[in-house]
């Protein structure tokens, strides 16, 4: 139930984030979703992608500081009130969120939103019992 | 094992006298045979018979590498060409290189001292010490070599590089005592990792590593990845070459072979001698070199001098590891800054060797000292929080032990520019403005 993330360290200066975009369009990665979490040295870049062991290899072989954590991607009606059914129960039972980030997908009436669990386990029970649909990892990565 | 126990473990008061006796000889050689030593004792209005004892040693001027420059090639030698049996030189990065001479005797004296300092290692005629310094006009690869030859162990002069070869031999030959520079050593290691080696099946006993700077964090990593114990050499081709001094299996500072290579703390500010205990710039006189006599030499290395008895029976004062270079010095708002001492504390946090680099830069009338750190995988956290937290544990520990607040950058890998050989520490933009 859990998907690979990628992070990726990144100073906070012009042409960065770009040079990492790039290299991974050139190396055929295609990139699912993303975030960046920054601070005015530096920044966190988080990447869901199609193709995982070829976007750290790319990354790595450009000397980039890669970690994969393992996140959990969650569906949400895309209607108001749809993230806060899935908050709810999570925070019901004292689950914590380390952080998350949301996007809409193509086609559908749904959202997918990621999560960055403190526990994914605590996390994943709250949700099953909830009735909440988590997505497979496979189905994220070819959204 | 104690190669000349009567030298290295004789009564300190016994030991003065002899060290009296033989500082008079030697600056009246100096005196007497090399117009240098003349016209600067003359400058100085100090004329051998002034120097009576070794408390007189203070009333001799300095002598200073850029006078090994200015009297480039032979000009600091005592004795006529013929008994020369030796030179060796160390690399001019900044000019001309530095030549020092030997005579047959002296090539004794310096075999001796790189004996003791196996013995040290607890080296025996039993050993099999592999040399990987380099021979040549370097003096560690043929110090060492010497010493080996002189405590009666097999030598095995592999001098550096060649890893492949040096693990080949270290296990066909049945290598116990390593001789290199210490991060040559960790080379090693990676290459037996690399080729599957298991460097525990091994016979290697001990390391003598020198001729760098490095720090107790890194010892710990050898030990860790060497089957082997890690000792601290110290040596320097003006005052010989190896051998001038090296840590016992205490691994509690470095004995001095002060019967032949006398050490002085001073003040590098004001040139004033300081007591046991007090850090400052290490000063040698060869007491007994024929070829090339040396009063008083600024070695620039800073270190503190021990004079408590060592458990191992040597009654030799101890050198304190090498901490820093004088010139190396960095003075942020008026407290004296190392780049090791950075590097140090570095390793502490991070557990491994740092790269970094060291900015100081003026705001208004105030030093700004900047420290940035590359973020490897091993440094990289996925939140904020943790890195951030990586950046005060860093400042903080700098803040605690220089006393000084620094900045603390995180930048990707590979940003800080690696030169061949040594790696750029310290940019100080003071300088251009």
């Amino acid at each position: 139930m859990k998907v690979k993330q990628l992070s990726i360290f990144m100073e906070n200066r012009a042409g960065r984030l770009a040079e990492v975009v790039r290299l991974l369009g050139e190396a055929k990665v295609n990139i699912r979703a993303l975030s960046l979490a920054d601070t005015s040295d530096f920044g966190i870049l988080r990447l869901i992608v199609n193709d995982v062991e070829k976007a750290i290899s790319t990354l790595r072989g450009s000397n980039h500081t890669v970690s994969v954590t393992e996140v959990v991607a969650v569906e949400v009606p895309d209607k108001p009130g749809g993230l806060a059914s899935v908050l709810d129960p999570l925070s019901a039972s004292g689950v914590n969120v380390e952080y998350m980030y949301a996007f809409v997908e193509k086609a559908t009436d749904k959202a997918v939103v990621i999560f960055r669990f403190e526990d994914a386990e605590a996390a994943l029970k709250v949700l099953a019992k909830a009735g909440i649909s988590v997505l497979p990892a496979e189905t994220v990565y070819t959204l | 094992m104690i190669f000349d126990k009567k030298m290295e473990c004789m009564d300190r008061g016994e030991l003065r006298r002899i060290q009296g006796e033989r500082l008079k000889d030697a600056v009246r050689r100096a005196y007497d045979n090399v117009p240098f030593y003349r016209r600067k004792l003359d400058e100085h209005g100090v004329k051998p018979e002034d120097i009576r004892s070794l408390n007189d040693i203070e009333k001799l001027p300095f002598t200073m590498k850029d006078d090994f420059r200015q009297n480039y090639p032979f000009g600091l030698f005592a004795v006529p060409m013929r008994e020369i049996v030796r030179v060796h030189a160390s690399s001019g990065t900044t000019g001309k290189p530095t030549v020092v001479g030997y005579t047959k005797e002296d090539v004794g004296i310096w075999a001796d001292t790189c004996a003791r300092t196996l013995g040290c290692g607890g080296g025996t005629a039993e050993d099999v010490v592999q040399v990987a310094y380099g021979y040549g006009l370097f003096t560690g690869g043929l110090g060492m070599h010497y010493g080996g030859e002189r405590l009666g162990a097999t030598v095995v002069p592999m001098s550096g590089g060649n890893t492949k070869k040096q693990l080949m031999l270290m296990e066909d030959f049945g290598t116990t005592l390593l001789c290199c520079t210490p991060s040559y050593s960790l080379q090693v290691a990676e290459e037996a990792d690399a080729e599957g080696i298991d460097l525990r099946k091994l016979k290697l006993r001990v390391g003598y590593f020198g001729a760098e700077p490095w720090t107790e964090a890194m010892r710990r990593q050898i030990e860790q990845r060497m089957p082997l114990k890690a000792i601290d050499i110290y040596g320097l081709s003006e005052v010989i070459g190896p051998g001038v001094a090296s840590e016992c299996l205490e691994q509690n500072g470095l004995h001095v072979f002060e019967d032949h290579y006398y050490p002085e703390i001073i003040d590098p500010e004001t040139g004033k001698a300081l007591g046991p205990g007090e850090k400052g710039e290490l000063v040698f006189t060869c007491l007994t070199k024929r070829a090339t006599p040396l009063l008083r030499y600024r070695t620039r290395d800073i270190s503190v001098l021990y004079e408590d008895a060592c458990p191992c029976g040597r009654t030799s004062r101890r050198m304190q590891r090498v901490t820093g270079r004088t010139d190396d010095m960095l003075i942020i708002r008026g407290v004296n800054v190392f780049p090791s001492q950075i590097e140090h504390l570095l390793m502490e946090v991070e557990g491994v060797e740092p790269h970094y680099v060291i900015v100081v830069d003026k705001t208004g009338a105030l030093d700004e000292l900047e420290i940035k750190v590359e973020v490897s995988e091993s440094l990289f956290s996925d939140e904020i929080k943790k890195l951030e937290a990586l950046q005060k544990r860093i400042f903080d520990e700098v803040r605690s032990a220089l006393g000084i607040t620094a900045k603390i950058t995180l930048v990707e890998p590979r940003t800080i520019e690696r030169g061949l050989g040594k790696a750029k520490r310290v940019i100080d933009v003071r300088d251009i403005k």
